[in-house]
């Protein structure tokens, strides 16, 4: 049989976004298919982008702070913590033991809500609507520690630099306890839902396969790269908080698809609960926050040494700058770098900050798990189909905010 | 392997292009000029001991008026598998700036590059496909300079408040707009 | 009252008077079954509300009771909204198409004994032709709202409605076979001859490929890819508003019921009850057929919605592979069997 050599199919190009149910905010995808295959896909990010690099450093650091919330709004409280381990690492602040455990609860308790909302979503994507209201159940419990925290449901701003802001109550860790009786049943229900349904499994398995060397070379982190069998989590390699005091296992996929994915955060539900467990059981008493912790009123003038903690902090306001003394004995600024990594629910949440001994960061620079996350969309997507790129979107579990910064 | 001996592999191999070695709260920068930075770069990712398989990030510094060089790329590498850590700069300055792409050495640094392009305007020779990412693709200057505007001059539509707003942020000191 | 009209329409009188009471029972049929799918739509959402730990609707009307009426009055009062760039006429066609189609289907359903609009002797196959039809209507809107989500919505469509159509018709052979007939009220009366009075055991897995192309036919959940909301947001008829909107959703819905209509006459032995219930207990002969009809289709209706809440959405082309490499291989042996077995006895 012979075909007519001209005779040619255009491809169809299709806007997926920014404005789509699927794409998890602000996302656009721009699609090249030849029927339901994806010969070309083009993330464009950038919809979000409120500058909040360049808004850090004109803010000092407590009040560059609440702008951390903002990123993922999924998990605020995780970015505060990470906000505020890079900024006590740089200013040489040594938290309270019981802020440690309280972070750290909090930081699971986060991670769990962000699961949830990431299975929810991930489960409506794919057509299982039923998984949403059940998790989203469970957030509400969660949210409610928060409130019971903080007084905040969603962007927290809980924890300071050098600690927390408020200790928690005997009310607040009866319920925690409580919540971490019951959750692993919840993680079961979710798991009766979905694990061993025949269409979630062709939906899943074998969809968006990322090797373990591709997926390091995409610099994906957290449980999207521990999919693909690869066991790097900050928690375990550079310990922060109390994590090095409870013991948790990293788990771990073995093909690196989106069930992989899917299983390695189901598994990280249970792990985030035992930590939370161990946590409350091993809490310490005192106080909450560092004597030498820095507060809203921080001068964005030369810091000084963290050594001389004893000057008058309202006096630095006015003209005057700060008393010579305190400053380090300088020609042009020396500059100080850091970077540190917390392992947020998405991934690795990187804060570079360059200082130039002020109380301003002089470089605020966000290392952004989503923004990584949302370039290797193109390699897992094309050469599947339409529907598997809304599978993909939904398991490397990206928040808008956070990608566009 | 820690980072001290990391940076002295460096230098020992790159002696003529590594500038300064500095530590920091047990974080180790290395500075170098840009000409060599991708057989620098494929170095440290090929030498079997070192192995740097994962680019944690890739951004861009101005010291605009701090420091000689402009501006500076800044790369944070880690490797997986022995878990150590290193922080190489490439000093790019402003009259021709611009610097070797790696993004053939990790694929990750596609979207920083860009990013980085968007936000100081560093032009990454090779990049595949150096476009505007965050900013719209017809936005005029690159929004991290430090020389950038924070806020455009708006002439007769100018708030009249506004410059009474400013002296009470100046006297408060901890908002400062430039 | 039904009953009179019944044995009315069987006397041989004026072709008038015919008329009139065949115009009777349209009006009869159609307002029914639209109450039917006000109170589907509300009955969806409650189960699925019970089935997720919710309320479903609370607030209009005790226990939301009247939120069907809300939605109606707000979906004929909404702006009708023609895409500029779309074909204007068969853009407005298409949603006319779809409630046509499922309607005109309602024409054979036998309700119960006496009460059906038109027994046909090829009844079957001419709710085959309408149920095709409606695949024109998705095909013309997606085609015509000149929209690219759409237009994928159509392509889906009419390769899953064409692909499912044959399984389907395959199922339903087997029943014919068995009965020995196209006519729907026949068939009925065939499966009296059991003492289960249906031809669900028999047909079991006719049942099963008829159900779960009906799921298909009907474009409801499991193969729901036409609207796939995710992925093509709302499918082929992404770009149409209000009342235009509301006549897709009432065609949905139509269609849902006479499949389950036709499952029950074909599988469940209609407005009758199994011959072995009657002779152990006579009064349930008392009981209006209709009523064990309506039951039945109650059941099948809420089997959709069950399934809805339940599974997640096919891939297109497991669909396909669904369709193609397992409903219709099943569905032909079960029918060479059936013909075999109905050859030797």
């Amino acid at each position: 049989m012979s075909v007519k050599r001209d005779l040619k199919t255009k491809l169809l190009t299709i806007n997926m976004g920014p404005q789509h149910p699927a794409t998890h905010g602000v996302l656009r995808l721009v699609l090249e298919l030849d029927g339901e295959t994806v010969v070309n896909c083009k993330p464009y990010v950038g919809y979000l982008h409120r500058g909040t690099e360049k808004l850090g450093e004109n803010r000092t650091y407590p009040m560059a702070l609440p702008l951390t919330d903002r990123l993922d709004y999924v998990s605020s409280m995780a970015n505060n913590i990470g906000f505020c381990v890079a900024v006590e690492r740089l200013l040489g602040i040594e938290v309270p033991e019981r802020a440690k455990y309280i972070r750290t609860i909090m930081a699971e308790l986060t991670r769990i809500a962000n699961h949830i909302v990431w299975i929810a979503t991930h489960a409506l994507d794919i057509g299982a609507m039923t998984v949403f209201l059940y998790s989203m159940r469970d957030r509400e419990w969660i949210l409610e520690l928060y409130e019971m925290a903080c007084g905040a449901r969603l962007t927290v701003t809980y924890p300071r630099i050098g600690g927390v802001r408020a200790d928690v109550d005997q009310e607040f860790l009866d319920h925690c306890y409580k919540f971490t009786e019951e959750f692993p049943k919840r993680v079961e229900q979710y798991e009766t839902l979905i694990d061993q349904n025949r269409i979630w499994l062709q939906r899943t398995k074998g969809i968006g396969v990322l090797t373990a060397e591709e997926a390091i070379n995409l610099g994906l982190t957290g449980p999207t790269l521990r999919g693909s069998g690869v066991p790097y989590d900050v928690r375990k390699f550079a310990p922060y908080d109390a994590y090095d005091k409870v013991e948790f296992e990293v788990p771990v996929g073995k093909v690196g698809d989106v069930y992989d994915r899917y299983r390695c955060r189901m598994e990280e539900f249970r792990q985030s609960n035992s930590i939370i467990r161990q946590c409350l059981e091993k809490m310490p008493s005192g106080y909450v926050l560092a004597a030498d912790a820095p507060g809203y009123d921080m001068a964005a003038g030369p810091r000084k040494k963290p050594a001389q903690p004893s000057a008058p902090k309202a006096e630095g306001a006015a003209d005057t700058p700060q008393p010579p003394a305190n400053q380090p004995a300088e020609q042009g600024p020396a500059f100080e770098e850091i970077y540190v990594a917390t392992e947020v629910p998405k991934g690795e949440l990187g804060f570079y900050f360059v200082s130039d001994g002020t109380g301003k960061p002089y470089r605020m620079r966000i290392r952004a798990p989503s923004f990584v996350h949302a370039s290797a969309l193109p390699k897992m997507c094309e050469g599947s189909l339409v529907a598997d790129v809304i599978a993909n979107i939904g398991t490397i579990d990206i928040v808008l905010g956070e990608c566009d910064r | 392997m820690g980072p001290l001996e990391i940076a002295d592999l460096i230098k020992s191999k790159f002696s003529s292009d590594v500038k300064d070695v500095v530590e920091f709260q047990g974080q180790v920068s290395v500075l170098i000029k840009r000409d060599n930075v991708r057989e620098i770069m494929r170095f440290l990712r090929q030498t079997p001991e070192l192995y740097f398989d994962y680019l944690v990030d890739l951004c861009g510094v101005d010291y605009l008026g701090k420091k000689e060089v402009r501006f500076e790329v800044v790369y944070h590498l880690m490797s997986i598998k022995y878990n150590h850590m290193i922080r190489i700069k490439a000093e790019v300055p402003e009259d021709d700036c611009s610097i070797d792409s790696v993004v053939d050495i990790w694929a990750t640094a596609n979207w920083h590059e860009r990013e980085c392009f968007d936000m100081y305007g560093i032009v990454f020779k090779g990049h595949p496909d150096l476009r505007r990412i965050l900013m719209p693709e017809d936005w005029e200057g690159f929004p991290l300079r430090k020389d950038y505007p924070l806020k455009s001059d708006l002439g007769a539509k100018e708030w009249k408040k506004f410059k009474e707003v400013i002296e009470i942020g100046k006297k408060n000191l901890a908002y400062e707009v430039r | 009252m039904n009953e009179i009209f019944g044995t009315l329409g069987l006397q041989n009188t004026s072709f008038i008077f015919q008329l009139l009471i065949v115009l009777v029972k349209i009006a009869v049929v159609i307002a029914v079954t639209m109450l039917h799918v006000a109170y589907a739509t509300y009955f969806e959402r409650k189960v699925i509300g019970h089935m997720q730990v919710r309320l479903g609707p609370m607030r209009v009307g005790p226990h939301g009771l009247l939120q069907p009426i809300a939605d109606g009055v707000k979906l004929f009062f909404k702006e009708d909204i023609i895409p500029t760039a779309a074909d204007k006429t068969i853009f407005q066609i298409a949603p006319l198409v779809a409630v046509f189609a499922t309607l005109s289907s309602l024409a054979v359903i036998p309700f119960f004994e006496t009460f059906y609009i038109a027994n046909i002797n090829v009844g079957i196959l001419y709710l085959f032709a309408m149920s095709s039809l409606g695949a024109y209507s998705i095909i013309m809107s997606g085609w015509s709202s000149n929209s690219k989500y759409s237009f994928l919505g159509g392509l889906r469509s009419s390769a899953q409605v064409v692909s499912y159509e044959i399984a389907m018709a395959f199922s339903l052979v087997s029943i014919m076979l068995m009965a020995g007939s196209l006519n729907l009220v026949e068939i009925v009366q065939a499966q009296q001859q059991y003492w289960y009075g249906m031809y669900l055991f028999p047909q079991i897995v006719a049942y099963v490929v008829f159900m779960i192309a009906a799921f298909a036919e009907t474009n409801r959940t499991p193969f729901d890819l036409p609207e796939a909301e995710s992925e093509l947001v709302a499918g082929y008829f992404v770009e149409y508003s209000g009342m235009r909107f509301a006549l897709f959703f009432l065609g949905e819905y139509i269609g849902m019921i006479v499949m389950s209509s036709l499952a029950v006459v074909c599988f469940w032995g209609g407005w009758t009850i199994p011959p072995i219930l009657t002779q152990l207990f006579p009064f349930l002969s008392n009981i209006p057929g209709i009523f064990w009809f309506i039951i039945k289709v109650y059941f099948h209706i809420f089997l959709f919605y069950w399934v809805r809440a339940t599974l997640p959405r096919y891939r297109y082309d497991k669909l396909m592979a669904l369709g193609w490499k397992i409903l219709i291989p099943v569905a032909l042996g079960n029918l060479v069997v059936t013909s075999i077995i109905k050859y030797i006895f």
